[in-house]
């Protein structure tokens, strides 16, 4: 009866509470400022996609069309015709964005890693038309994450 | 009759057969790349080893080795998967394993044993051989690096196609496919090296990575680039046609197509009509809706006599089309004949290929009259090139010479000279009268004169005269080149009598081109019903937009009389429409709606009056009566009524593809040495 009558009064689960809440004062935080501070991602992470080069600028896609066939939402649009020197490039690269699954069967299936999904995540945009990717779309994506995909596949190389 | 056992079953088999083929016929897979069905067998790709017992301690090339009385053989024992294997791996050694820039890939026998027979990865680690590319023409796209010397192709140029222009050059590794001295492939069969090509070596230049073979739509339909009717696989993809195969129909075509057939397709993307047009008060062409154009027909037509309406169809209509036509314009004047031919058309045998194309091989003489079957049905001429290296049967032909990849007696250019035949002794005639089954095969072209009638009798008496025509054989052919012909002369799209067109005041012109529209006197109005804008467009007052082949399901009759169903692979492009459906709308605009609603109560209809339409793919016999005309003959030569291969009808025209050909293969390239080799 005193026990419970003293446990009303003395509120010993705010103490406890709070105490929690002071020990987390001291500890490291957990939350990050986003936009200003990021997470670390794996190398393997799965986000928008890009089209690469060699480093000589020559694009690597050869239109073999084999992401196409193996997309399992369809997302991919290919056409393909003889470039002016003969060798074989997409007319057209479309990657249907909000169709897209980010399942990755793509960059897995190209015989000369030219469709990668980059480390990118943040393409959010206001109009559905904006997620609707072109080819030069993908080629400037692969332009700007060309270092840290590069890298990426560099670290993953032992496992594929 | 030898009897063996296969992997524990036992077959008897013809002697002579080889062991490859009695696993054919019990459906047991023996892997190979050079054995093809219809050429000879060389064994040099050494894929299709097997295992016999008994014999040598070492596997055997299946393909070569007959099959002995009492052989035991495995085609999958230990022996024989380890043979495999190490050959795929020699196969593999100098292939290039680019397969994702290889237009070959996904559909390549290469790819596909090398997945079921090979090595999941390569032990060669050193450098690969190298292979210049060839220049062999605009309809063959080269990769040298790619062969794996397997010589069909080559052998189809000997054998088939009767042209000896590619061949395996030098030796050991250094070995390679080459035309001797630099120059296109002159045959009209070309483009089937690139079926029989097992791996990517040569494919089609104008579909070069244009589409996968996984993304295609296919579809079984009929050619009509020429009266043979050959039986095509159109691949289609999102409405458009990316490419043309053949289909195996053995009395037909076989498994081989004419270059025509198989790369004009080009020609169904440009120069089409997609929407109605109508010639406004200031004489030009104005884009109208179906309504108006409609109308505009109705006006004229209505206030029109029957015998002052006309119509005419084309090289490459469809039978409903041509029924549909007859039974709303309901006049004599009906025309399908437009190259000028002038027959007696009374009797059905005397206008269609009696014996069949298959019956070809049934020959023992054979007589040509004023056709280039080459040109005119290629697959007719391959016929008479694989019965002549068969049995070397003789042949003879009336007419202008021409190379015609088989040596023949030249017997003369013009009608006269069939008299002359006739009347004979000794000679090519005597070859005539000794042949059991003789055959005489004239072309259009005789028929293009004033006195064609005439010329028809003067067959007919040749084939009464050599007995060509017996209880079980019929050996007197007309070969069309008009895939539209026969099946409108069938249904009775002619007129009787003639007509003069100058004096006609109202023309249809169902998709007929090939003919010279300054015969249509300048106050007719003329109605254009058809798929490209030609020379009958150009005439034309009102034009209607339709479909072209591999955008209706239609019937055809082929120049042997056999019915065959085209079927749709695309929609016609823009506001084209089946063309029926065209004479269907018109008719109800017209004030006497046609009493058929559907295809089907259309196809019902054309079977009632004509029984023999409503039976596909069958040859029914024709009778032997009286055809032609007993007329004085008159003293020209024959002439050949195709002049250029490649540019026959709209759709040729329109194609880039054909006129790239016509530039290649220019006149020269037809040299007469088989001729003059006969002499």
């Amino acid at each position: 009866m005193f026990d419970k009558l003293a446990r009303s009064f003395l509120l010993p689960e705010i103490v406890k509470g709070m105490a929690l809440t002071f020990k987390y004062m001291f500890k490291p935080r957990v939350t990050i400022n986003y936009p200003y501070e990021k997470g670390p991602i794996s190398p393997r992470f799965r986000g928008e996609h890009a089209l690469r080069r060699y480093p000589n600028g020559e694009e690597r896609c050869i239109a073999c069309k084999l992401c196409e066939a193996i997309c399992p939402a369809l997302a991919i649009t290919i056409e393909a015709e003889p470039r002016e020197d003969g060798s074989r490039r997409t007319s057209r690269y479309d990657i249907d964005m909000t169709k897209c699954i980010y399942c990755g069967l793509c960059a897995e299936a190209c015989p000369v890693d030219a469709i990668v999904e980059g480390p990118n995540f943040e393409f959010a945009t206001e109009t559905h038309e904006e997620l609707l990717y072109n080819k030069d779309k993908l080629l400037e994506n692969g332009d700007r994450w060309e270092a840290q995909i590069a890298a990426n596949l560099a670290v993953e190389a032992p496992y594929r | 009759m030898p009897k063996l056992t296969i992997n524990g079953m036992e077959i008897e088999v013809e002697p002579g057969t080889s062991i490859l083929q009695a696993a054919e016929q019990l459906g047991v897979e023996v892997p190979r790349f050079c054995y093809h069905d219809r050429l000879s067998v060389p064994a040099n790709c050494r894929m299709c080893l097997v295992e016999v017992e008994g014999g040598p301690p070492k596997p055997v090339a299946s393909c070569a080795m007959a099959c002995g009385d009492d052989m035991v053989v495995h085609t999958d024992s230990e022996m024989a998967q380890k043979a495999r294997k190490g050959v795929m791996e020699f196969q593999l050694i100098n292939h290039p394993l680019d397969c994702p820039i290889c237009d070959q890939g996904g559909e390549c026998d290469l790819q596909d044993q090398a997945v079921a027979f090979g090595f999941d990865r390569s032990r060669y680690h050193e450098s690969k051989n190298a292979v210049k590319n060839k220049n062999i023409g605009p309809l063959i796209k080269t990769v040298m690096t790619r062969c794996i010397q397997c010589t069909r192709c080559v052998r189809f140029g000997d054998e088939i196609a009767g042209m000896t222009e590619l061949g395996l050059l030098h030796r050991g590794e250094n070995v390679e496919i080459d035309t001797f001295v630099e120059k296109s492939i002159s045959s009209e069969l070309s483009g089937n090296m690139i079926d029989i090509c097992p791996v990517g070596a040569l494919t089609s230049s104008p579909y070069a990575f244009k589409a996968r073979a996984w993304e295609l739509t296919k579809t079984e339909t009929i050619d009509v680039h020429d009266a043979v009717g050959s039986n095509i696989r159109v691949d289609s993809r999102g409405g458009e046609v990316m490419r043309v195969l053949p289909r195996l129909h053995e009395d037909v075509n076989e498994e081989w197509i004419n270059d025509k057939t198989r790369f004009a397709y080009d020609g169904l993307k440009r120069n089409r009509l997609d929407r109605p047009w109508v010639r406004g008060e200031d004489g030009k062409l104005k884009e109208a809706s179906w309504d108006d154009a409609f109308a505009a027909i109705a006006k004229k037509y209505k206030k029109k006599k029957k015998d002052k309406i006309a119509a005419l169809a084309g090289d490459l209509v469809d039978v409903e089309s041509v029924v549909a036509l007859k039974d709303f314009l309901g006049t004599d004047n009906l025309e399908c004949r437009i190259d000028g031919a002038q027959f007696d058309v009374s009797e059905r045998g005397g206008y269609i290929f009696n014996s069949g194309i298959a019956g070809i091989e049934d020959a023992d003489a054979i007589l040509l009259v004023d056709t280039n079957p080459r040109h005119e049905g290629t697959l007719v001429n391959t016929r008479i090139r694989k019965k002549w290296l068969r049995d070397r049967v003789k042949i003879g032909v009336i007419g202008q010479a021409a190379d015609l990849t088989y040596p023949y007696e030249h017997l003369g250019t013009s009608p006269q000279d069939l008299e002359k035949l006739i009347k004979a002794k000794g000679g090519f005639a005597d070859v005539l009268k000794k042949a059991k089954n003789p055959m005489l095969i004239i072309g259009t072209g005789a028929f293009q004169r004033n006195d064609g009638a005439a010329v028809q009798y003067l067959a007919r008496e040749a084939a009464d005269k050599f007995s060509m025509v017996t209880k079980d054989w019929n050996g007197f052919n007309v070969l069309h080149n008009a895939a539209s012909r026969v099946g409108a002369l069938d249904v009775g799209f002619y007129s009787k009598d003639g007509f003069d067109l100058s004096k006609m005041s109202f023309v249809y012109l169902l998709g007929a081109d090939d003919f010279n529209p300054e015969q249509i006197s300048k106050k007719a109005f003329v109605v254009y019903q058809g798929h490209h804008g030609d020379v009958g467009a150009h005439r034309a007052d009102v034009i209607l937009p339709g479909a072209a082949y591999t955008e209706k399901d239609a019937l055809y009759v082929n120049t042997e009389g056999r019915v065959q169903q085209a079927r749709r692979a695309v929609y016609p492009p823009g506001e084209a429409r089946e063309d029926w459906k065209i004479l269907r709308a018109l008719s109800e605009h017209a004030g006497k709606a046609l009493p058929y609603d559907s295809q089907l109560q259309l196809r019902d209809r054309i079977a009632k009056e004509w029984a023999h339409l409503g039976k596909i793919d069958t040859l029914p016999s024709s009778g032997w009566k009286k055809f032609g005309k007993k007329d004085k003959l008159l003293g020209d030569d024959f002439k050949l009524p195709v002049e250029h291969f490649y540019l026959t009808n709209c759709i040729a025209r329109s194609s880039h593809t054909m006129a790239e050909c016509t530039k290649s293969f220019s006149k020269a390239d037809t040299a007469i040495s088989h001729a003059e080799a006969a002499e």
